[in-house]
């Protein structure tokens, strides 16, 4: 079912185009923005209208970020691209040549309209005690995060462990890949992807803990129930970006290069912000965060590029077949 | 029965089309996918396929994946003989009710039979909590794995023995006894040899159905390199880290080693029908 929505999408997308009408636009995004961007594409359209008398329709495709790249990579018909993080865009570019490599300063911040970070969601009255990172590696509480090498939204987590130990034994290294190994040793189940970790966690009932994006966590408890979990905010964590970008030669043979950039535009102007603090995800305008001032406590970040040195780097020595990860795995 | 040789007339004529057809539909439904596997697999260079094949994280789920299946399948093969021996031999209430059970592995999306299996098998769910205090656990172990694998099989052992079963001509059975015979003889002696092929079908059917199989095995594993991940699992890893190549080099030590098993037992049941024949 899953894997069927991105051809549906395809489908969809690809057998109205010529039709005279509204312009389409497909935004290809990761696992847990679904209910972020169905508000955005009807404010949007809404916009679009106004401004220029023309209908857009956007539809979305979710799944994980990286499989989503490579949909897209594979022919998906993505106008747009929201992923979990700048590999999987930087993959696009590189793979399949839809857009220019330089595809991440053509936006404002990176190409990321907004931010998040990873929190932890517990059970109702946080009987495992969870206030902090070293709580997660205490024996009997069970973690419960997706296999990083598929999920975006994990392989954030992981590098967010591996940061702040790396922060707190003063950059020593072997110190930071003890603590993620101590760490992964508590994970019973690694699922493929943001939203299978958290039906495991929430529906399930398995696990202490959810290590997962902070709008996940806060969707969860409005959407599963405040009487049944709770959110622990960590003191330090890492800065997630997840970027956005047109496809320019998808969206050029679409003749919809306009409405796309306009799309993404959009997510920066006060009224797009607004919409992403409401679904918590930190926006970077300081108004939309004033409208919401409890909403988002205060974390010490860090980046992945002042301790990793970016998304390649990252990806090559942690997550590549025979990377850090694989070796934590094989020493156990 | 007799055979019909190559180019030897049949009763039923159009050798010729039926051949031909046979041909075209292998090459065009199995031969030339597979060969794509192959092809692009080894278009990345043998020292990419290797290092791929021989990764710890791969061989130890390639031993999981030929070892949980073959525990599966003979697992399926005893359970699925006594199946079909109560369905053809007894007669009770809510019989065709039991006969209709049987399929429903064949009929539900694996993915719900997943989910199932490990809501049940978890420490604190219907079955595993009773598991749990005698220190077995199911879900997220390789157990797990073994018994949704079962769970997959169980259908074609019991499909492949009923007819035979129900065919098999019972005064044998009676000559056996009337001529002094021991159960466990009838059983080993008569009973036995009959259903052996049936047997055989019924487990190389299930084994390679639970090689193949992902839907419901990702659900109860719990995935965890080197423990509980199954090959497929890392083929649709490798797929999502672009590794083209990875994913079909592992698929084609799969496909192989398969192959080479299913042969294996093709030719065992060959043998065995022979020895039948011969008698």
């Amino acid at each position: 079912m899953k894997r069927s929505l991105p051809m549906l999408a395809a489908l969809l997308a690809g057998s109205v185009l010529n039709a005279a009408g509204p312009i389409r636009l497909l935004n290809v995004s990761y696992d847990p923005t679904r209910e972020l961007y169905q508000e955005i594409d009807a404010a949007f359209a809404r916009q679009w209208k106004a401004k220029t008398g023309a209908d857009v329709e956007i539809s979305q495709s979710h799944g994980g970020s990286g499989k989503q790249a490579r949909s897209v990579i594979d022919g998906l018909p993505a106008d747009v691209v929201t992923l979990a993080l700048a590999y999987d865009i930087d993959s696009i570019a590189e793979r399949a040549h839809l857009l220019p490599a330089n595809w991440q300063s053509r936006l404002p911040f990176n190409s990321t309209p907004y931010t998040s970070t990873i929190v932890f969601l517990v059970r109702k009255g946080n009987p495992k005690h969870i206030q902090d990172w070293d709580d997660l590696v205490k024996p009997g509480v069970a973690v419960i995060t997706p296999n990083p090498k598929t999920s975006g939204g994990a392989r954030w987590s992981y590098l967010a462990a591996w940061g702040q130990a790396l922060k707190k034994n003063h950059g020593d290294d072997r110190k930071a890949e003890d603590f993620v190994a101590r760490l992964y040793r508590n994970v019973p189940v690694l699922d493929s992807g943001a939203r299978g970790a958290t039906t495991t966690f929430a529906q399930r009932g398995i696990g202490d803990v959810l290590l997962t994006w902070e709008n996940e966590a806060f969707l969860a408890l409005d959407e599963l129930g405040k009487d049944k979990f709770e959110a622990v905010t960590p003191a330090v964590s890492i800065l997630a970006e997840p970027p956005v970008a047109v496809v320019d030669k998808v969206a050029a043979r679409h003749g919809a290069t306009e409405a796309a950039k306009a799309y993404l535009e959009f997510l920066y102007t006060g009224e797009g912000q607004e919409i992403g603090a409401k679904h918590y995800y930190r926006p970077r305008s300081a108004q939309a965060i004033a409208k919401y001032p409890n909403r988002f406590p205060k974390v010490q970040f860090f980046t992945i590029d002042e301790l990793f040195g970016g998304w390649r780097k990252a990806q090559q020595r942690h997550f590549e077949d025979g990377g850090v990860f694989d070796r934590i795995y094989a020493a156990h | 029965m007799p055979r019909t040789n190559f180019r030897s007339p049949s009763v039923l004529p159009g050798f010729w089309p039926a051949f031909s057809y046979t041909v075209l539909y292998l090459s065009l439904i199995v031969l030339i996918p597979l060969s794509a596997v192959f092809l692009r697999s080894a278009a990345s260079g043998w020292g990419h396929v290797w290092k791929t094949i021989s990764a710890p994280n791969v061989v130890a789920s390639y031993r999981l994946s030929f070892g949980a299946s073959l525990v599966a399948g003979l697992v399926s093969v005893v359970v699925g003989f006594l199946v079909a021996w109560v369905l053809v031999r007894y007669r009770f209430p809510g019989k065709a009710l039991a006969d209709a059970l049987v399929d429903l592995p064949f009929a539900l999306p694996t993915a719900v039979a997943g989910i199932a299996l490990t809501s049940l098998y978890t420490e604190s769910g219907w079955v595993g909590r009773y598991l749990a205090p005698l220190g077995i656990r199911v879900a997220f172990t390789r157990l797990g794995v073994v018994v949704a694998l079962t769970f997959i099989g169980l259908p074609f052992v019991v499909r492949s023995v009923q007819p035979v079963l129900g065919d098999a001509d019972r005064e044998l059975e009676e000559a056996a006894r009337s001529l002094g015979a021991t159960r466990r003889q009838i059983f080993w002696r008569v009973i036995f040899p009959i259903v052996r092929p049936a047997l055989l079908t019924g487990f190389a059917l299930a084994f390679a159905r639970a090689l193949g199989e992902y839907g419901s095995v990702i659900f109860i594993s719990g995935n965890l390199p080197m423990k509980t991940e199954i090959a497929p699992l890392l083929i649709v890893g490798k797929l999502e880290q672009y590794d083209y190549a990875g994913a079909t080099a592992i698929a084609s030590v799969m496909l192989i080693a398969s192959f080479l098993l299913l042969l294996g037992v093709n030719a065992l049941q060959r043998r065995t029908r022979r020895f039948m024949e011969a008698e």
